[in-house]
């Protein structure tokens, strides 16, 4: 298959990661992740960020795949259950507001500048080797050591998942993903309801996209 | 003459839990699948060849290949 500029935008995922190692500061890049996926969605009722643009599905899809890092299992079945992926939807963005709460301290100057970055809600890793100094509030590198926190656990529960099942059982659960499809839903409404079980494919040429 | 009509083998997805992330449409070597109005994947049977490779890949696991 022919391949486009966005099927290596792996790359751009993986120099995420290393740059969050180099200078916090870059973190602040991740936020395309979180706003592009949205606008898609809101705007063109699409879920096109996950097929094409997603560079962290792409990695999975490249590690779990090609370097055959995944056991290729199926998850199991309340992984993909709605209660799980909304439960877990909510619980990912309760955790996101009270990252932007401890961002917001720092910058009321109530509390300092905590160089580390939290993995999986609960463990405070020291990363003072990536910060610098800014040029601006010491929240702004309390927002980048915040929001790299939320990127790499994400992605180390990916990984998990992803060696423990099919390569992007992530996709599964991503709050991105369950997120868009669900304002994809909502925006489609009357059209997925006239579609019916059987939706006859001629109804699909106008909401269809291709990957 | 007697007209043999052979089984046919076709993807069908489960539409209630598909979750809409494209990959069978990535690995369908016809391109019978698309992603509907963003909410769940659907495969053309006029199209499909029944292979599997997006019942492989789906990382839900909702894509079963049924005989018709
Ligand atoms: S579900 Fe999440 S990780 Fe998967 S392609 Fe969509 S945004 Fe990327
Ligand atoms: S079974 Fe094969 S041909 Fe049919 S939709 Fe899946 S990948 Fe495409
Ligand atoms: S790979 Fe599975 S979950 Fe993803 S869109 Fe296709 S059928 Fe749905």
């Amino acid at each position: 298959m022919k391949k486009h500029w966005y099927d290596y935008l792996w790359i751009a995922s993986a120099l995420y990661l290393v740059l969050g190692f180099v200078n916090i500061l870059f973190a602040w890049l991740g936020l395309a992740c979180f706003f592009i996926p949205l606008i898609l969605a809101t705007a063109r009722g699409s879920k096109s960020y996950c097929h094409r643009y997603c560079g962290r599905g792409q990695l999975f899809t490249l590690l779990g795949g090609r370097f055959g890092l995944s056991r290729g299992r199926d998850v199991p079945g309340w992984m993909k259950s709605k209660g799980f992926r909304i439960g877990f939807l909510v619980f990912f963005f309760i955790m996101f507001f009270v990252m932007l709460w401890n961002t917001y301290l720092v910058f009321a100057g109530v509390r300092g500048l905590s160089e580390t970055v939290t993995l999986l809600w609960t463990f405070k890793l020291p990363w003072h080797w990536a910060y610098h100094g800014t040029l601006f509030h010491p929240g702004v590198a309390q927002f980048a050591f915040g929001f790299y926190g939320v990127m790499l656990t994400s992605t180390v529960l990916g990984l998990a998942t992803m060696v423990l099942f099919k390569p992007r059982s992530w996709c599964v659960y991503c709050p991105m993903g369950t997120m868009t499809q669900l304002i994809c839903k909502a925006r489609n409404r009357a059209a997925i309801r006239g579609a019916g079980e059987e939706a006859p494919l001629r109804h699909s040429a106008a909401g269809s996209e291709k990957g | 003459m007697e007209i043999v009509k052979k089984k046919r083998r076709k993807a069908k997805v489960d539409r209630s839990l598909c979750v809409a992330c494209g990959c069978c449409v990535k690995v369908c070597p016809v391109k019978a699948i698309t992603i509907v109005y963003g909410a769940y994947a659907q495969a053309d049977p006029g199209k499909c060849v029944g292979c599997g490779k997006c019942a492989k890949e789906c990382p839900a696991s909702v894509i079963r290949i049924v005989e018709d």
